[in-house]
């Protein structure tokens, strides 16, 4: 890794950030669960059940999105510091519903719990969607480009008295955020239909995998066909200077025939199969298809994003503020000294899924939450 | 770069962090010090057998998940806050400061996350010996992640291991290890640390004294004060031994700061310790008027704890501000003209660069890096912009320090009477007991305003003063997420707390 040039590096850290974002969206199967709650729980078993299902996955999710701000931080500090100083208040009101939803799997049951068990899973169902919908706005200013200038000393001034909120009123950042909504309820219905041992839930949770798989697709379509025909932000890979051209994320898709093109189609086929295949095949094993599929479409978003000399945060501003993996990134050092760092990486993902293979051994049955003294904890 | 200065904006983003960085430190130290003793309390157990031990362990741990709920709900904006409040400081560091944050996430935050809900759900469904190492990777977890924001925390009390890149206007890092095993860095974080491990025990002690006035669940207060009292002694050794540690690196590389936590505004050889005293406050740098309304001293040892040297001269907040050519100390207003020049030269070379005129750029570069070393005060207007608030560093540095003080008797005379069998009748001792914990938080949280508040105007100590670090948001703009967070926080902190003496009324399952 020493040996890598800045250039690679820039490259290789691009390809950390997707992973870190594709798992991140991956693990909001746990919002996606949590934005179900009444539409699947219909007893306090039931919700007793989906909540404990959720509630041992939910901090890992709470902290992949914790590393996806630090690892953006350390590999890409400019756009740290401009989209979070700049797009002020959507990275705020995503916060905040993430305060809302840290309490709320500890608290809901508690005695004396001051707000009551209901305001707590009003928490959750608002952190469940309007979290994604948010981050999904926020990814879609990646294509659609947001209004800021840079100075000589790269310091950010925002040119929009919504300070990221107008980001919401874009036809297409909206489709991005809905559809993150939909696929996030496709997968917590998936993963509450593979983790939970329950005849009606299971039923309810397959039902709901493929009700909102239909209500993703028209806003994927939008997303996608806005994708290949909308102008994109090219950086010139000699002189730096950015410019509209027109079909780009079209042309990045065909010049990215492995983490382009095939990994969205492959990831696109693979999402609808987890579904179909749990809805008409009764197969339990939806979420690992879908799950996949969701971590290779984010893959290629990612790519055709940032990768191929294209601005991955594009100022329509002012071109030339734009952010591309080359003027965002750290130093050669820190970005080398990062890639031993996130060599950890591996042994984190072995131990979370060594845990979660022993915690996960037997499925969640009503006795499990109804025994007295139980184990299960909210 | 100064054109758009608006004060009130940088102190709503000041007192945003404040308010944001207090709130989750009522709930951080109990966590790391909570997390070491429930790994005490379930090693015994493991030991012996006994499961009176093991109820014990339960009932501290539903405890410490109701603090973590909370302590995690408040910490994810202090993640994100330097980038939404500080987007200046996070593009001029991100280079440095990003990489331990993110290595915080990698190497602390997952390992406490996935372990935790094993020590929670995994009772029934793991091995004693697996739930508890579990546990015990869940203050491992805890404490490594204090480790990387106190390195990050303590890089920004004394920058090392990184070089100012012209071309672009940031730090970029040239060392980790500097960094890493930087003398402050690692003093900070073992006196912070430990300090913790000292309120985790307090909050054992209040709630433990409380069972034995109550005359309840007697066994198990005892039992959980043998290990916390013990804990906590040992723990207060380490407290005195960094604080000192922590006060001479602040004499050597944050003299400002130093000079605030005593006040001492006159530099002196053989300068004398306040132990105790009421400042004047209308005191500025430069009048003649006396810096004390009362005051006890203790003579010499200022030299001694500064600089481990009798007879070895300590500078005050004048000799800092002014200047004293007799000590070789180079006034603040000095420094701004050097550090006016520093900046000058940078954008002399950023416009020749922007015409091709490297020729020129060469010239502004020389220039640049002779002045570059005091580039932060260049932004600076006048000398005594640099010294902090001092009433409030001195009383807080003092609260902090007569507790600290107290917090190792208290531990003692518990195991005394613990040892004498006697703790249940001694009613008052108890009753002080109680107070325990509100004391340890008191100290903790003074010891944050030392650090933090002593480093004024510094974002990072000599280079960066906050009014430059900070983001281009309007006043409004912080007001509204200033008093979202008050808010939110306040509410949850009512329901936290709620909970959290339920549970103790409650008391342990199986009593």
């Amino acid at each position: 890794m020493g040996s890598l040039d800045l250039s690679q590096l820039q490259h290789l850290w691009w390809l950390l950030i997707s992973v870190i974002g594709a798992a991140f969206i991956l693990m909001t199967f746990v919002q996606g669960g949590q934005g179900l709650l009444y539409c699947i729980a219909r007893t306090e078993v039931e919700k007793s059940l989906m909540i404990n299902s959720l509630g041992k996955k939910w901090e890992i999710t709470f902290t992949t999105l914790v590393l996806f701000g630090g690892a953006f931080f350390a590999a890409f500090p400019l756009f740290y510091s401009t989209s979070f100083g700049g797009a002020y208040w959507v990275w705020m009101l995503i916060l905040f519903t993430f305060i809302l939803q840290a309490v709320s799997y500890e608290y809901r049951k508690k005695p004396d719990n001051f707000l009551g068990a209901k305001v707590y899973e009003v928490f959750l169902i608002i952190n469940g969607t309007v979290s994604v919908l948010l981050i999904g706005i926020a990814v879609g200013t990646f294509f659609s480009g947001s209004n800021f200038t840079l100075s000589d000393y790269n310091f950010v001034t925002w040119h929009h008295p919504g300070r990221g909120i107008e980001a919401a009123f874009s036809l297409f950042n909206l489709s991005f955020g809905l559809f993150l909504v939909f696929l996030a309820r496709v997968l917590g219905a998936l993963y509450l239909n593979n983790n939970i041992e329950h005849e009606v839930l299971n039923k309810r949770t397959r039902e709901a995998a493929f009700t909102n798989l239909l209500w993703a697709l028209p806003f994927l379509l939008y997303v996608l066909i806005s994708l290949l025909v909308m102008n994109g932000y090219a950086v010139d890979p000699i002189s730096g200077l950015v410019s509209l051209e027109k079909g780009k994320y079209l042309a990045n898709l065909l010049a990215l025939p492995i983490n382009g093109l095939g990994f969205l189609l492959v990831g696109l086929v693979l999402v609808v199969w987890g579904v179909v295949s749990t809805r008409f095949l009764s197969s339990r094993k939806g979420i690992w298809f879908s799950g996949l599929g969701t971590v290779l479409v984010v893959l290629a978003i990612f790519s055709i994003a940032g990768y191929n000399n294209t601005a991955f945060y594009p100022s329509k501003y002012d071109l030339q503020s734009s952010l591309t993996i080359f003027n965002a990134s750290s130093s050669h050092y820190t970005l080398t000294a990062m890639c031993y760092i996130a060599l950890a990486l591996s042994v984190v993902i072995g131990y979370v899924w060594y845990v979660w293979s022993i915690l996960d051994a037997k499925k969640l049955r009503e006795a499990d939450i109804l025994v007295e003294g139980s184990h299960e904890k909210y | 770069m100064l054109e758009q200065l608006d004060l009130s904006q940088v102190n709503w983003a000041r007192a945003q962090f404040a308010l944001t960085a207090m709130y989750h430190w009522i709930f951080v130290p109990l966590t790391l010090g909570l997390s070491f003793l429930l790994a005490f309390f379930e090693t015994i157990y493991y030991k012996t057998g006994n499961e009176k031990w093991k109820n014990l362990t339960r009932f501290w741990m539903k405890l410490f998940g109701i603090n973590f709920a909370i302590g995690v709900a408040t910490g994810i904006i202090l993640e994100f806050q330097f980038g939404t409040n500080w987007s200046n400081y996070s593009w001029m560091v991100g280079d440095i400061f990003g990489a331990p944050l993110a290595a915080e996430g990698i190497f602390a935050f997952f390992l406490e996350t996935t372990f935790f809900a094993v020590m929670f759900f995994g009772w029934n469904k793991v091995s004693k010996k697996f739930h508890l190492l579990s546990t015990w990777l869940v203050a491992i977890g805890s404490n490594l992640s204090a480790l990387w924001i106190l390195i990050a925390n303590g890089w920004m009390q004394h920058p090392v291991g990184m070089a100012f890149n012209p071309d672009n206007a940031r730090f970029e890092m040239d060392s980790f290890w500097d960094i890493l095993f930087s003398p402050v860095g690692v003093s900070h974080f073992v006196h912070t640390t430990s300090s913790s491990f000292l309120v985790g025990c307090l909050f054992i002690v209040t709630i433990s004294s409380w069972y034995l006035l109550k005359g309840r669940h007697i066994d198990m207060a005892k039992k959980s004060l043998v290990v916390a009292a013990t804990f906590g002694l040992i723990a207060s050794a380490f407290v005195g031994f960094t604080g000192d540690e922590s006060a001479y690196t602040a004499a050597q590389v944050q003299p400002m700061k130093l000079a605030a936590m005593e006040g001492l505004w006159d530099g002196e050889v053989n300068a004398d310790l306040v132990a105790l005293g009421i400042v004047n406050p209308g005191k500025k740098a430069g009048d003649d008027s006396e810096a004390f309304q009362l005051e006890i001293k203790l003579p010499y040892l200022l030299s001694l704890l500064a600089n481990r040297e009798l007879g070895s001269f300590v500078p005050g907040v004048n000799d800092l501000v002014y200047g004293n050519a007799e000590h070789g100390i180079v006034g603040a207003g000095e420094k701004i003209l050097i550090g006016k020049k520093a900046i000058h030269s940078l954008a002399l070379y950023k416009q020749a660069k922007d015409r091709g005129d490297q020729d020129a750029a060469d010239i502004a570069l020389v220039e640049f890096n002779k002045n570059q070393h005091y580039l932060g005060y260049g932004y600076l207007s006048k000398p005594e912009d640099i010294v902090p608030m001092v009433p409030l560093v001195f009383y807080s540095f003092h609260v902090m320090v007569v507790l600290g003080s107290l917090f190792p008797v208290l531990f003692a005379a518990i195991l005394f009477f613990l040892y004498k069998d006697t703790l249940h009748r001694q009613k008052w001792f108890l009753r002080f007991g109680v107070f325990g914990v509100f004391l340890g938080w008191l100290a903790s949280e003074a010891g944050w305003v030392v650090a933090e508040v002593g480093r004024q105007p510094w974002a990072i100590q000599g280079l960066l003063p906050v009014s430059i670090a900070r983001t281009n948001l309007t006043t409004t703009t912080v007001q509204m997420t200033f008093f979202m967070f008050l808010f939110i926080f306040t509410v949850l902190l009512i329901a936290e707390i709620r909970i959290m003496l339920k549970q103790i009324q409650i008391g342990p399952e199986g009593e």
